[in-house]
This record gives C-alpha cells, sequence and structure tokens, in this order.
C-alpha cells in the first residue's frame, strides 16, 4: 500500500480533505496504543488480541497499525502523529492517555478516537472500559475461603479509582466470606515492570500473604506463586501457562467485540461518542475457568456470584458499606451510584493502610 | 505499627538477589568506563542476556549453558558497538543509544514463542550444616551460585585493575588514550576487549532477571535496570568495591519500600524510590566540589573518540 503514504502525508499537510482517506475504496486505517509491549502476556496482550481480531474480521478493508510501550507521560506526541497520518479511528488503550487523548481529538474533529478506562468524552472521544470489579468480587470470595494465613497480597500499580475499586471489591467479597481476612497492599507505582513485580510478590509472601492478587499487567506474580507453592489470579489475560498449579482462576479482557463493533460503526457512519462499561454480562470481562483447586462448594460460590452478577441480580457494591473512616457509605441495600464508583478514592472500612497521594 | 512480619534476615536476603542484576552489569559498565568508553547501551545489552540465557537455559535444561550463551550474546552485541565507535569512531552516545533500542527490539524478536515457559531452576548453595546454621546459614550459605560468582567477580575486577599490568595498562587508556597510543599499547584492541567484558557482564546481569529473579521471559523484562547501572557506576565513582554498595543500596530501597508498604507504614513511597538517585547527584556534587579527586576518580579519557596520530 505505498501508494497510501503521499497520500497521507498529503492529508496531514492539509492539502487534501481528510473526507478522501475514508471514501469508501481505501482501507479503514485503525491505530491502537498501548502502554506495555504486546508479548505482555496481560494488559496489552489483550487490546492486541482485540487488533487482531479486527483485521481477521475486516480483512482488506482495514489496515491496522500498533505503537507498543508508549509511556503515560509522553503518548500526546504517539497520538497526534497517529492522526496525522490518516488514521480514521484511534485506540489509546491505557488511563493515563486521557488528557493527551482529549487534546489531540480537538485538533482532529475528522478522526475518531477511543480511550480505555478513562472518562473525558468529547464529539470524537468514546470511552470504554470493562467492569473488572465485578470480576474482583469473585476472586475475592475465592481467595477469602481458601486462604490459610487469612492474609491477601495485592500488587497495586497507581492509585486510581480502577485499580481502588478493584482492591475495594475484593476486599469485601473476601471478608464476606471470612471476617478475618487481611489485605496487604503494596503500591508499584508501574504498569510492567517483571522484576519489580516478582519482588513485590516475594514481599508479600515473606510477610504471610498466601494469596496474590495483582493489577499490573506481567504475569511476574504468577510465576513466583508458582514457584513459592502458593496462589494467584491471572489479570487482564488468563496467564495459566505461568501458574499451573498456582493459577486459581483470572479476569480477561475481551474486547475483541467492541473492537470489532467499534470499527463496524465507522465504515457504517453509525459512530457516535458514547461510554461503555462491559462488565461480565457483556462479555467484556470474563472470569477465566476456575482451577479443581479451588473446593466444590467454593467453586459453586463462585460460579453462582459470576450468575449473579451477570444477570444483574447481585451488585458487588451494595450496602450496608462503610468507609474506611467508618463513615456511612452506602445504607443497607442501597447500590452504589456510577459516579462514585468512576471516582473512588477511598478504601473500605477494614482495610489497613492509606491510599498514597 | 506491628514490625514483627518484617523479618530483616529476609530482608537482606531477597536485597542482595534483587541486586545481584546490578552488580553484575554495573560492574561490566565500570571496566568500560576505566578503559574510556562510554557505553549507553547496558538495558539493550541486557535485554539480549536476558533473552538468549533464557533461551539456551530452556534448550538445554541447564542454567549454567545459559549464563554462559547470555554472556556470549552479551559480549557479541557490545562489540557491534565497539566497532562502529572504536574501529568507525563513531558517536559513544549516540550509538550507545541505538544498542538499546536495538537490543530491546531483537529481544522482543527473538523471545517470541518463550512466553509461559519455566526456565530451569539454577542451584542454590546447600552445604550441610553451614547452611543451616541460624543467620549466618541463610545470610551466607543458602543463595544460589550466581550470587556468589558476581561478588568474586567484583574481586576479580579490583585485584586485575589495582594488581596486575594488564589492569594498568587499561587505566592508562582511560586516562590518556594518546600517551599509552604512544607507549605503543593497542589502544583501540585493548577498548574492544574492555566492551566485550562490559556486554558480557551485562549480559548475565540480564540472565539473572529472567533465569532467577523473575524467573521467566517477557518483553521489556529489563524495564530500565540498565540505566541504574550506569547510575551505579558513577555512584561508585569508579571503584569495584563501592560498586556493591551502590548495587545494595538501589535494590535494598526498593525492597525496603516494598516491605514498609506491606507492613502498612504510611511512608511516600515516592520519595523513597528518588532516594539512590538523589544520593548519586550527592555524591557527584562531593565529587566535583573537591577538584583533585574527582580527577583521581573518573577516567580522563572517558567517552572521547581516539584518532590515532602515528
Amino acid at each position: 500500500m505505498k501508494f497510501l503514504k503521499p497520500l497521507a502525508a498529503a492529508a496531514a499537510l492539509g492539502l487534501i480533505a481528510p473526507t478522501a482517506v475514508a471514501d469508501g475504496h481505501d482501507p479503514l486505517k485503525v491505530g491502537f496504543i498501548y502502554v506495555g509491549p504486546v508479548g505482555d502476556y496481560g494488559w496489552s496482550y489483550q487490546h492486541d488480541q482485540g487488533r487482531l481480531a479486527v483485521e481477521e474480521a475486516f480483512g482488506d478493508k482495514v489496515e491496522t497499525t500498533f505503537v507498543e510501550s508508549v509511556p503515560e507521560g509522553d503518548s500526546e506526541r504517539v497520538i497526534r502523529q497517529m492522526a496525522q497520518s490518516g488514521h480514521d479511528l484511534i485506540f489509546t488503550t491505557s488511563f493515563g492517555y486521557m488528557t493527551p487523548t482529549v487534546r489531540v481529538a480537538q485538533q482532529f474533529p475528522d478522526v475518531k478516537f477511543e480511550h480505555a478506562t478513562g472518562y473525558q468524552r468529547s464529539d470524537n472521544v468514546s470511552t470504554y472500559s470493562g467492569k473488572f470489579y465485578e470480576g474482583r468480587w469473585v476472586q475475592g470470595l475465592i481467595a477469602g475461603n481458601m486462604t490459610e494465613s487469612d492474609t491477601i497480597g495485592y500488587i497495586a500499580s497507581y492509585p486510581i479509582p480502577e485499580v481502588i475499586r478493584g482492591i475495594n471489591a475484593s476486599y469485601l467479597a473476601a471478608k464476606s466470606v471470612n471476617p478475618d481476612i487481611q489485605f496487604k497492599i503494596v503500591w508499584v507505582y508501574t504498569w510492567f515492570d517483571p522484576g519489580k513485580e516478582a519482588d513485590a510478590a516475594n514481599t508479600l509472601i515473606e510477610q504471610g500473604a498466601d494469596i496474590i492478587l495483582q493489577h499490573t499487567d506481567s504475569p511476574a506474580a504468577m510465576t513466583i506463586a508458582e514457584e513459592q507453592g502458593i496462589y494467584a489470579f491471572g489479570q487482564a489475560s488468563d496467564m495459566k501457562e505461568f501458574g499451573p498449579n498456582a493459577r486459581l482462576s483470572s479476569i480477561i479482557d475481551n474486547w475483541n467485540p467492541y473492537y470489532v463493533a467499534r470499527v463496524q460503526a465507522v465504515m457504517d457512519g453509525t459512530w457516535e461518542s458514547e461510554d461503555t462499561w462491559g462488565g461480565i454480562d457483556s462479555g467484556m470481562t470474563e472470569i477465566g475457568g476456575f482451577s479443581d483447586k479451588i473446593p466444590f462448594e467454593v467453586r459453586k460460590l463462585a460460579m453462582d456470584a459470576t450468575v449473579a452478577i451477570a444477570s444483574g441480580r447481585f451488585e458487588p457494591f451494595t450496602g450496608p458499606i462503610n468507609k474506611q473512616d467508618g463513615s456511612a457509605w452506602l445504607a443497607d441495600g442501597e447500590v452504589a451510584d456510577i459516579g462514585t464508583l468512576l471516582g473512588m478514592d477511598f478504601y473500605v472500612e477494614g482495610i489497613e493502610g492509606d491510599i498514597p497521594q | 505499627m506491628d514490625f514483627s512480619a518484617l523479618d530483616p534476615l529476609a530482608l537482606i536476603v531477597s536485597l542482595i538477589v534483587a541486586a545481584t542484576p546490578l552488580v553484575l552489569a554495573a560492574i561490566g559498565e565500570l571496566v568500560v568506563e576505566k578503559a574510556g568508553v562510554l557505553n549507553l547501551g547496558v538495558e539493550g545489552m541486557m535485554i539480549i542476556g536476558a533473552v538468549t540465557g533464557f533461551i539456551a537455559g530452556v534448550g538445554t535444561a541447564s542454567p549454567v549453558l545459559g549464563f554462559l550463551f547470555a554472556a556470549l550474546c552479551g559480549a557479541g552485541v557490545a562489540l557491534i558497538f565497539g566497532v562502529l565507535t572504536q574501529v568507525l569512531r563513531s558517536n559513544q552516545v549516540a550509538t550507545g543509544l541505538a544498542l538499546t533500542l536495538f537490543g530491546l527490539g531483537l529481544a522482543a524478536l527473538l523471545g517470541q514463542g518463550y512466553a509461559g515457559i519455566k526456565p530451569p531452576s539454577t542451584e542454590r548453595l546447600d552445604l550441610p550444616g553451614l547452611s543451616d546454621l541460624p543467620v549466618i546459614g541463610p545470610l551466607l550459605f543458602s543463595f544460589d551460585w550466581m550470587v556468589y560468582a558476581a561478588l568474586l567477580l567484583v574481586a576479580a575486577v579490583w585485584v586485575f585493575l589495582n594488581r596486575t599490568r594488564a589492569g594498568l595498562v587499561l587505566r592508562a587508556v582511560g586516562e590518556n588514550h594518546d600517551a599509552a597510543h604512544a607507549l605503543g599499547y593497542k589502544v583501540v584492541r585493548i577498548r574492544l576487549i574492555a566492551i566485550a567484558f562490559g556486554g558480557a557482564c551485562a549480559g548475565l546481569g540480564g540472565a539473572y532477571l529472567s533465569l532467577v529473579r523473575v524467573p521467566q521471559w517477557s518483553e521489556g523484562m529489563t524495564a530500565g535496570i540498565g540505566w541504574i547501572a550506569l547510575a551505579i557506576v558513577v555512584f561508585a565513582a569508579w571503584k569495584p568495591a563501592r560498586v556493591i554498595l551502590g548495587a545494595w543500596l538501589f535494590g535494598g530501597v526498593t525492597i525496603l519500600q516494598l516491605n514498609l508498604q506491606a507492613l502498612g507504614v504510611p511512608i511516600p513511597t515516592a520519595y523513597l524510590s528518588m532516594t539512590p538517585y538523589l544520593v548519586t547527584i550527592l555524591v557527584l556534587v562531593i565529587m566535583s566540589a573537591d577538584r583533585t579527586r574527582a580527577a583521581l576518580n573518573a577516567p580522563a579519557s572517558l567517552g572521547r573518540v581516539f584518532q590515532p596520530t602515528n
């Protein structure tokens, strides 16, 4: 497709109207920006699976490109570059890309943007994310039942609402089945650093944790759990091959149907800025198969919870729930509103320690 | 605050393990810089070592062969840098940066298909009696053999640089390459050997990461520790023994802050994480404040291009 290059360059220079790029004859150009390498076998890997699903679904009608390992602080340059080079639809797949995405989108009103896990939208910026906390609830149920030391280790990345939501949901679930449960939380301030993630896992194990939950992108913690003979959960991707004995279950981010649908919408001219938050029901948040290390009753409990959440009969953040300082958050039977969930910046009652500022 | 969960012994043991890749990479770079060459490609050489060591370790089921192959490949990519900067006289800073980018890309390519595989485990020292001693046992006699090898390597480098004629020649090349050349020493050849040694050490450091510390292969897994190794060389004021100190400090701060967090100590982790860098800057300031000592420490020809004048 060499002839496209001068065309794209010309479009970037404003010599021709951008509509010429998407006139129905040229393939639709779809770009993806990842925070980690596509080979992280976690978060970025799953997004790239979505990109491949788009290629498979549309064949010649799309042309996809991706840029991997883009630091959040330096992403604006990359996003602008992508917009300038004639992409029609751009997926930016990390929380920290939010402001840069919105800023670049203002300058390229004809390009459609899709930002994962953020909350800022505009006419040409949609947001989408999975309700990962629903999966965290299921993990919490399993972990609370299976821990022998009553200590769960949690490797957290950055103190943003999505991560805090996951901690709270899994804690509440674990607490509901095990009143003695204790969470040890370590913030590593990175999405992807296998060495540091492994150190964090080792630290938590040394301090008594016998099950590890992680909110980072590499399978390092799973590998350590396997080595040390304790349990862990796959994060973003299934990670079974990294911990055949250690892995109890996983949260799998399945972006494929969403990416295909959004590309289709651009092709049909029906794309509109919207917010998608896909839970277990939509399949965007998938619960990976349960290990047979989990006793039958616990597996049944987890399965029932999964079904209840998927059918809408149960919502993890249902009162009575107090905040960490003891003040009331949700009254008995009250369900958290979406605004509070999206901006969650507090621990629930019972979790020790402070959220770093 | 309940500190009973904090086992100082476990803390020290894990910091020594965490610091080993840094010790290896930094001692290699120290020799390179002592020869007057600044190779900023440590990160790239480490990741090449990580992936090739992993591939060889898995392929042969022998961690020893894995480490050897990693050292070989690390030296190999370092020699690309060596030929470019020493023979073709390209800019060392730019070439070193290019080496890092090249290494990250090549490693990703080589490592495809190696995710999710478990490497053979590296043997730990297990001396009946000695390893079971309280305190001293875990502290001295229970690491994997690579930890001891790294420390021995540092000692060997110290002896080489300070007690052998070859070490003296290498330092002379790093201090004043024109004078060394005038004396008839082969500046380029000596530097190439030093560069290859540095690459081999970085390769070992990388392999330690993928074979022992994590242990798995994932793309980009060095995640910046090559740059920390470079900082440690400066922190150590180009002295081998201080490389160990620097690596333990950098490694120790990481481990300590993770432990304190797990204990629930409300410390601002951002400050702890920046401590080693602050110390490095402080050391640089102190060193440069005393001009005579600074001159003694940094190799005078560091980073300068050598043009033989005959």
